[in-house]
């Protein structure tokens, strides 16, 4: 029997290491074939051949795992993608195929930046076609990756095609404030463009669309990671550089563009060969959460008991929406990071404590701002910045509601999950809006 | 006979959660019930019933529960809740629906709807 234990142990050993089975799922299995072994060995066949049969029986592992990692896509998302077979991916396949893209992005940023001459003049088309240098080329990427058919090249490329005519068509005035709306949104609706590529042309599934709200929080850490390494390095550079007289202005202009750029396509490589990164993140988060709760929690406070009538200004707006982003943004990949299966906890309580303080300061800083768009009227920017944050608002709203119901146990995490991915389309469909539609209804002031 | 790969796979949630209806469970009584039921004649791979197991408990149909029972090792245990009747009563629906259209193109085939119970 001591060899049918170490058997048994190998075989947990081998199990354990398939991508998308946990250590509870390898306990579950074990049970399941030490119940078959016994129950063969009971008709009379003999330890080795019950282990034999039974291992058999259970189905060959990559299979398995395959059926285990599609249940559980947060433990092993990016395995299902990267691969038909759900093969695992290694660090270092496709590599070369990053670096094309990303050295052709940054080629395509000094072609525009030498056409410009940036950074001596700055011309207005180059801000507003700023991200139009970059995410084609993320989508473009990831349309390689994914062996997308032509007919969905042609649709991942219509939005950047349709995009680049709208915003060099539209006649823009002087000191245009929609102008500048545009090149804040468009960055936005371009990487929902970027999104149909990544989820390989799936956007109804919602678990894709899981993995691409984790995808975007994974891609925003690392391309921070790098950003920060990189900033360091030209720091250096410039303090080394110095005293020998090269002109080191010249130098950063030819470098920080281009590796400002090539960071968003290795940021995308990085975040599909490995990541691992929200398991490190997960404590962070909470400590983020938790301070963020506290923060919230005490300026509701304070602008209930001095009320928010005072020293209100144009910026306050801006501001709130900024804040419902980043907690927006905490929670969505709070979520996208979170095992699925397990039960309410602490966390999900600090979170909604979060999420309702700032729905509280929201509405009442924008019942004030209502009312001061009623005295002075609607422009561009109060429109763009009063939509934003009721779209902001509603989703918030109804994550709170339903994360409530979660936390007392009378609804499942699933509905949490369905209401966010459903809502994504929302925030794309806004920024579009802006876009598209705000510039010839402001005249393009 | 060999039933074809997409029926086993569609069959598999109704009977799963009638059998669990039926009361509390775990993975392999689950599957030594199927096999049963059907006569061994509705194979599954075994492991394949946990990814399922697990589907149904993320979508709210089941709990699980850890326990120890007297005589043996540490299990898990797949308990139906009221969201799991109701789904199970509406795939039954859907299967009755699909049954006795079959049974209407096929006259004299018998037995399809009788198997299942004529919900």
């Amino acid at each position: 029997m001591d060899s049918m234990e170490s058997q048994i142990a190998e075989w947990r050993a081998y199990v354990a290491n398939a991508p998308g089975v946990n250590g509870h799922d390898v306990d579950e299995l074990e049970d399941h074939l030490r119940h078959q072994i016994a129950e063969l060995n009971a008709a009379g066949l003999t330890a080795d051949e019950g282990f034999l049969i039974a291992v058999k029986r259970l189905g060959d592992l990559d299979g398995l795992s395959r059926e285990f990692a599609r249940e559980h896509s947060g433990r092993l998302w990016k395995q299902l993608l990267s691969g038909d077979e759900g093969e695992p991916a290694h660090l270092s396949s496709g590599w070369f195929e990053t670096l094309v893209f990303a050295v052709t992005a940054a080629v395509a940023v000094q072609a525009a930046r030498l056409a410009a001459d940036a950074p001596d003049e700055e011309p207005n088309w180059l801000v507003r076609n700023a991200s139009l240098f970059v995410l084609p080329f993320l989508a473009a990427y990831f349309a390689r990756r994914r062996q997308l058919d032509t007919r969905r090249w042609v649709l991942t490329a219509a939005p950047f095609a349709l995009a680049a005519l709208v915003v060099n068509l539209y006649p823009w005035g002087a000191d245009s404030a929609t102008e500048v709306l545009v090149a804040l949104h468009l960055p936005v609706v371009l990487w929902f463009a970027v999104a149909y590529p990544y989820m390989g042309g799936m956007v109804r599934s919602h678990e894709r669309r899981m993995d691409f709200v984790r995808f975007t929080g994974e891609w925003f850490i690392y391309y921070v990671l790098i950003a920060l390494g990189g900033g360091v390095l030209m720091g250096l550079t410039a303090a080394i550089l110095d005293p020998t007289g090269v002109d080191v202005d010249r130098i950063a202009e030819w470098v920080l563009p281009s590796g400002a750029v090539g960071a968003v396509i290795v940021a995308a490589w990085l975040v599909e060969s490995k990541q691992r990164v929200v398991e490190n993140m997960a404590p962070v988060l909470t400590m983020l959460f938790t301070l963020f709760a506290v923060m919230l929690a005490g300026a509701a406070v304070v602008y209930a008991v001095t009320g928010v009538g005072g020293a209100f200004d144009r910026e306050l707006l801006g501001t709130f929406d900024a804040l419902l982003l980043v907690v927006l943004g905490l929670v969505l990949y709070g979520m996208s990071a979170r095992d699925p299966s397990t039960s309410p906890e602490w966390m999900d309580a600090i979170q909604l404590v979060a999420v309702v303080s700032a729905l509280v300061l929201d509405v009442m800083v924008l019942g004030a701002m209502i009312a001061r768009i009623g005295d002075l009227g609607f422009t561009p920017n109060r429109t763009a910045a009063l939509g934003l944050n009721l779209v902001l608002l509603v989703n918030l709203a109804g994550a709170a509601w339903l994360s409530a119901r979660f936390l007392t146990r009378r609804s499942r995490l699933h509905r949490l999950e369905r209401w966010q991915t459903t809502y994504l389309p929302v925030f794309a469909v806004w920024a579009a809006t802006v876009v598209v539609i705000l510039p010839p209804l402001s005249a393009f002031s | 006979m060999h039933i074809d790969k997409d029926l086993v796979a569609a069959s598999a949630t109704p009977l799963v959660l009638a059998i669990l209806a039926d009361g509390e469970s775990y993975g392999y009584a689950i599957l030594k019930r199927v096999r049963a039921l059907s006569a061994g004649e509705l194979v599954w791979t075994d492991g394949m019933i946990y990814p399922l197991l697990h589907r149904l408990r993320r979508l709210g149909y089941v709990t699980t529960e850890w326990r120890t029972p007297p005589e043996g090792r540490r299990r898990k245990y797949y308990t139906i809740t009221d969201d799991g009747r109701a789904a199970l009563a509406d795939q039954q629906r859907q299967w009755v629906a699909v049954s006795r259209a079959l049974n209407d193109v096929w006259p004299g085939s018998g037995g399809v709807l009788t198997a299942l119970g004529e919900a």
